[in-house]
């Protein structure tokens, strides 16, 4: 097969950077764990009031000012519907959902996940700024979909 | 701008046409196409005004029943039916006029697709099914809009195996000869759809069907979004590959030429054979009960699938400057002036080619790993698919639609015409800028997908999504009234050609055979090596994940069609 002098400089340039945003995203991802959310661990839905993690779903204080926030969504809202941290807050967010699929959205930071029934998923964001900080839900989930939203509210220290 | 005579003057050419039986149909094909099309344009009208909040639906009509209604009938209807319509009008006039058996087969395929498609119709229309295009459970519609999904997957295999055959057919009957580009990207184009298209089957047979109808208690909810989008990805390329068989194949001959390179266009066809279907995760970057290891690999795959786009926009390119210059264009970029702007032909394929450049790249910032969660579910990846398919597909085929429906009609493709189509590629862009740029950016700003209108209890940061001079609900909305006037300009065109337009001869434009024809490698027509080397990819991006998801499985989910109602 034949390739023209030029196709074969366009097709380095292509490949190359090609090879270079991946060799970004993957030093990005194993060197220094910036994955995307793939939490591995599992729930039975059906049961959550079972679960021990999820039978209580709340804020815990887990260290120097770091927090787990664990919750459930569901149709059309999460539980708990607010929470409250200082600010410079650490969160750890658990989430699962005990219907259908929804996400776990915080607009404006890169806290953006899928919550799929049976499954726990999770990120973790550092909450610089004070404010009411909005969470919605971006995964079509029923009629009342566009109701689905939480706030965190980070007081001023 | 001027007008082109180009157009008309080789619409003059006398040439035989299609056997009727083969143009009838394509045209039936076409025209189920275009009614799908007008409603879900009225569909997409609707949602982009209600979710301004500039009008409020009546009780009886929701937002995400008419939001099914849109993807249905756009992403889905329209293409299907346009692709097949377009690819039996193309093998009939390269590989010879059909026989009778297999047309019949094209005819059956065609009236199972289509009761699928009127049975869906009909469950989207009653409100049993607002469960989007994607259908995720535990989301649960009315069994038989899956019932309606499951025939219409199973009609495009009949029509699919009628083209193959024929194909096959002609390959036997001229040993040793390459065969016609069209019936190589044909294949290449239905071989792709049927093995992406056993993965959307086997979850709508074996898990949504047997559940919706309580045969089952339970479903696997990470199992059937996987097996969605082992077909989702590769369904765009099911868009994609007849819209780059329009550029490789139709655009040289448009533009007086011919195209640059036998060789690659068919090693670009291979290649998206080969990558567009290992690469489902991209898709579900973000959710739980899949190893970064695996979604990592799949990402690797996605960025090869890039290179025969790369190679695409060469050869076009190519086809173009070498065109030009022997038009007489002079100096580094005089052959530009020499392609024929006028024609519309040329010209909506083009507008086509460009936008695709920032698709393009907005595509590979969705693929982008960890960057994903920054426009995951947002309004960016709404806009990106409506530059993808919404404009870079769409003009393509409404690029096509201005030759093939008189063509297909045994009408001439007018002076007329060729003006309406031109004021419909400006509209079409236009309004696709408006709209599609306007997503992007609220997307950026967390805006989300799949949302009817809220202000999230008057939230300062959903609020600013209706503030915003550009970036805002508003100028998403009217980009859809202008894309909505583009839209039934665009069905006038098609009742005009189709009916309307005088009596006559169009010529049916197919690039002549690349110079480089007699030296195309044997390999690229090893259909068994491509399909062998297809299933191991496939066996090597899933087998591990996929059977983790059945064995580490946990306990399913049970139906909530309650939530659509």
């Amino acid at each position: 097969m034949h390739l023209h002098k030029y196709e074969k400089i366009w097709l380095s340039f292509g490949i190359g950077s090609l090879i270079l945003f991946l060799a970004i995203l993957g030093v990005s991802a194993f060197a220094f764990g910036h994955h995307p959310p793939s939490e591995m661990a599992t729930v039975d839905s059906q049961n959550l009031s079972e679960d021990p993690i999820f039978s209580n779903p709340g804020l815990e204080e887990i260290g120097d000012n770091r927090y787990r926030a664990v919750l459930i969504a569901q149709a059309f809202g999460y539980n708990p519907s607010k929470i409250e941290v200082p600010e410079g807050a650490t969160v750890e967010f658990l989430v699962t959902s005990s219907d259908v699929i929804h996400s776990f959205t915080i607009p404006g930071t890169n806290v953006n996940f899928m919550v799929t029934p049976g499954h726990v998923n999770s990120a973790e964001y550092t909450f610089r700024e004070s404010g009411e900080y909005l969470v919605i839900c971006n995964e079509y989930c029923g009629t009342g979909h566009q109701f689905m939203q939480m706030v965190i509210e980070v007081v001023p220290q | 701008m001027t007008q082109s005579n180009l157009a008309f003057k080789q619409t003059k050419i006398e040439e035989p046409g299609l056997h009727p039986k083969d143009s009838r149909i394509a045209m039936v094909h076409v025209s189920v196409a275009f009614v799908a099309f007008l409603l879900g344009v009225f569909g997409g009208l609707l949602q982009g005004l209600e979710r301004g909040g500039m009008i409020q639906l009546p009780s009886w009509l929701g937002y995400y029943q008419i939001l099914t209604a849109h993807g249905v009938l756009l992403a889905l209807v329209f293409t299907t039916y346009i692709i097949f319509g377009f690819l039996f009008a193309g093998m009939s006039k390269t590989h010879g006029t059909f026989t009778d058996g297999l047309r019949k087969l094209g005819w059956t395929g065609f009236s199972i697709m289509s009761i699928g498609t009127v049975l869906a119709t009909i469950m989207i229309l009653t409100n049993q099914a607002s469960v989007l295009y994607t259908f995720y459970a535990p989301l649960q519609a009315h069994w038989l809009f899956y019932v309606a999904l499951a025939l219409f997957v199973v009609g495009t295999w009949l029509s699919g195996s009628a083209l193959l055959t024929h194909y096959y057919r002609w390959k036997k009957a001229n040993p040793g000869q390459p065969t016609p580009l069209f019936g190589f990207m044909t294949t290449a184009t239905i071989l792709l759809w049927i093995i992406a298209s056993i993965g959307v089957a086997t979850t709508v047979l074996f898990q949504l069907i047997p559940w919706a109808l309580g045969l089952t208690d339970e479903i696997n909810v990470v199992l059937s979004r996987t097996l969605f989008w082992y077909f989702g990805h590769p369904l765009v390329y099911f868009w994609i590959m007849p819209a780059y068989m329009v550029w490789y194949l139709v655009v040289p001959k448009i533009i007086g030429g011919r195209l640059f390179s036998d060789s690659l266009a068919r090693l670009a066809f291979i290649l998206f054979l080969l990558f567009s279907i290992p690469i489902g995760f991209h898709h579900q970057l973000m959710e739980a009960g899949i190893s970064e290891f695996w979604k990592f690999t799949q990402t690797i795959l996605t960025f090869v699938v890039i290179v025969p786009s790369l190679l695409t926009a060469f050869s076009i390119f190519a086809t173009f400057e070498q065109t030009g210059r022997q038009k007489g264009g002079k100096g580094l970029f005089n052959w530009i002036k020499k392609l024929p702007w006028g024609d519309v032909r040329f010209f909506a394929p083009f507008m086509g080619m460009i936008v695709f450049i920032p698709a393009g790249a907005g595509g590979i910032i969705n693929a982008s790993f960890q960057l994903n969660s920054v426009i995951h579910n947002t309004l960016w990846v709404v806009g990106h698919f409506h530059l993808t398919v919404g404009t870079t597909v769409l003009l393509t085929f409404f690029g096509m639609a201005y030759w093939l429906i008189p063509v297909l009609t045994g009408r001439r493709f007018t002076k007329h015409a060729n003006r309406c189509g031109m004021v419909q590629t400006w509209l079409w862009t236009i309004g696709m800028f408006l709209m599609s740029g306007a997503m992007h950016i609220l997307g950026l700003f967390g805006a989300p997908r799949r949302t009817s209108y809220t202000t999230y209890q008057d939230h300062p940061q959903a609020l600013q999504w209706f503030e915003g001079i550009f970036a805002s609900h508003i100028t998403v909305a009217i980009g859809g009234v202008i894309l909505t006037v583009a839209g039934v300009l665009m069905f006038y065109n098609f009742i005009y050609l189709g009916f309307l337009a005088p009596k006559g001869k169009t010529e049916f434009p197919i690039t002549p055979a690349p110079l480089d024809t007699p030296n195309t490698p044997k390999y690229l027509e090893n259909w068994k090596l491509w399909i062998g080397v297809a299933i191991l990819l496939i066996l090597f991006a899933y087998t591990i994940p996929i059977f983790h998801m059945i064995v580490d499985a946990p306990p399913g989910s049970p139906t909530f069609g309650n939530l659509i109602k």
